[in-house]
């Protein structure tokens, strides 16, 4: 019991995690209706940048999110400029090949690159106090991975907000739900795509960042988080954005119990087995009726 | 103010506008009939940049605007409200209007102007919380309209704004509009709705497959026995 109690605390730290990889992609396919499949790669970036930050300047790894966010997003509005901003001018359904196809040549160029700059090798960011432990009832809970949950909620919630108030944020719902209604309302619309590609690129990087210090990263790691992005984002339904970090904790949740009950090795198939359930059961997401909220 | 000249659009392979040719003076109602596939809403597109010219041109106070994207001509003064509404239906009452002042020139006097929509409209005011979308479709149409006046428009384009209501909800939809061309606004109307459309007119258009077939004022074209027979059926004949 207890065992499974420390798991599915452990698995509850990790889900934050996907959550905040899942909002990122979410918001990209819930406006500009591309599903960008290198989301992992660019994760796997923010968390060499964070690597490197530390390992180089010693910048500890929750400061270098400060330059690792603004970093990513400037990343993100070239690559929109550079590969997506052509396809997003297409209709649907070739929009959607022509994505996949351009995400997975990123993926990989991407992968060759850090194998590249940083070897193959396991890497992970060890600060004087990562080994620090909370004792809650006989339950360990690691103080970094604590943390790291706790940002990724606020930057999920930062996130809402931005979409509730601001007025670019309103922009992108806008565009979201009906483009040239957007258009129509004065908006520019490949302003709103370039924001919303360039804001998830940049949460993708601090999800890295949170991921190098908490676990591990490699240069392999991309699609693993690509998947797990994927299927919390259909567990919490398309464009929900405060959806996917519950999602995200569902996600990190089902793996734990799993592991306690099949065994660590059927980890991975939990995730697509949710994935395949829900899409029979219940297409629309757990979370929302199909809005970007 | 706004004048279109020899428009020729479609889509793909097909061509719907053949060198359509129309103006709207600053001030004016004017009113666009015709049947259903004659190319009114490919028009509208057309002149809002939603779709490109293949040949022709469309200028507003003189100066070319078809090659611009959709949203500078909302900023300089042009809005369009859409066939079928196309409201924000997630989004409340309130942020469908607010968004409608997203353009810069109308951003700063966005107070004013919900005051102003919801002086037109007061049901609005009631329903500013609600989402659109659980909104009837009068009030919805109300939305639209509303919408459209937050960018400060000069002018005003309408496509079918009485598609689908209530005779009684029209007509409050069609003093809407009188009081808004008395504030100065021009007005450029699209609809299916003959007989209101061109009585409420000072200038009307017949397009007819995707060319102008007919033009004058309001009054004399309601005369026309074309007009007549075609759109009000031979029963007005008589009249």
């Amino acid at each position: 019991m207890r065992l499974l109690a420390q798991q599915l605390l452990l698995g509850l730290l990790i889900g934050g995690l996907y959550g905040l990889a899942a909002a990122g992609l979410s918001l990209i396919f819930g406006v500009l209706r591309v599903l960008n499949v290198a989301h992992g790669e660019l994760l796997m970036l923010g968390g060499y940048a964070s690597f490197w930050l530390f390992a180089l300047l010693g910048v500890d790894p929750f400061v270098s999110l400060l330059g690792v966010l603004p970093g990513l997003f400037l990343l993100g509005l070239c690559l929109y400029w550079l590969l997506f901003a052509f396809v997003v001018r297409a209709h649907e359904e070739v929009r959607i090949k022509n994505s996949l196809l351009i995400g997975f040549g990123l993926a990989l160029a991407l992968h060759a690159l850090a194998v590249r700059l940083w070897t193959a090798d396991e890497r992970s960011i060890t600060t004087a106090y990562a080994g620090a432990v909370l004792t809650v009832w006989e339950l360990k809970v690691p103080l970094v991975r604590l943390a790291s949950l706790a940002l990724a909620f606020v930057l999920i919630l930062g996130l809402h907000v931005f979409l509730r108030r601001g007025r670019w944020g309103q922009a992108i719902r806008a565009t979201a739900e009906d483009w040239e209604a957007a258009l129509l309302m004065g908006i520019d619309v490949r302003r709103a795509y370039l924001l919303a590609f360039a804001v998830g690129t940049a949460l993708a990087g601090a999800a890295g960042s949170l991921v190098s210090v908490g676990y591990s990263i490699n240069p392999s790691i991309g699609l693993e988080w690509t998947l797990k992005a994927l299927i919390v984002v259909v567990l919490a339904g398309m464009g929900s954005i405060v959806g996917t970090f519950f999602g995200g904790l569902l996600l990190g949740a089902a793996e734990a119990v799993s592991i306690v009950v099949v065994g660590g090795p059927y980890r991975e198939v939990v995730g697509l087995v949710i994935f395949f359930c829900v899409l029979v059961a219940r297409p629309e997401g757990l979370f929302t009726r199909g809005a970007l909220r | 103010m706004l004048e279109a000249r020899d428009v020729h659009a479609g889509y793909g392979d097909v061509q719907i506008l053949s060198g359509v040719s129309f103006a709207v003076a600053g001030g004016e109602i004017v009113a666009l009939v015709g049947p259903n596939g004659a190319g009114k809403t490919t028009l509208l597109r057309a002149v809002m940049g939603l779709l490109p010219l293949r040949r022709g041109a469309v200028t507003w106070e003189g100066r070319p605007i078809h090659a611009a994207p959709t949203h500078r001509i909302v900023e300089q003064g042009i809005a369009l409200v859409p066939e079928g509404r196309r409201l924000f239906a997630r989004m409340t009452v309130e942020e469908n209007l607010l968004l409608g002042a997203f353009a810069p020139r109308a951003l700063q006097a966005r107070g004013e102007g919900l005051e102003r929509v919801f002086q037109i409209f007061p049901r609005l005011a009631e329903r500013r919380r609600q989402l659109a979308g659980s909104l009837s479709g009068g009030e919805q149409q109300m939305v639209a309209i509303g919408r459209a006046l937050m960018s400060r428009p000069r002018l005003l384009l309408l496509d079918e704004p009485s598609l689908g209501l209530a005779p009684r909800v029209v007509e409050g939809i069609l003093e809407v509009l009188r009081q808004i061309h008395r504030e100065g606004v021009g007005v450029f109307l699209v609809e299916q709705n003959v007989q209101a459309s061109l009585a409420l007119a000072d200038r009307g258009y017949v397009l007819e497959n995707g060319r102008i077939t007919g033009q004058g004022s309001g009054r004399d074209l309601l005369r026309d026995s074309h007009v007549r027979q075609a759109y009000l059926g031979p029963l007005a004949m008589g009249r």
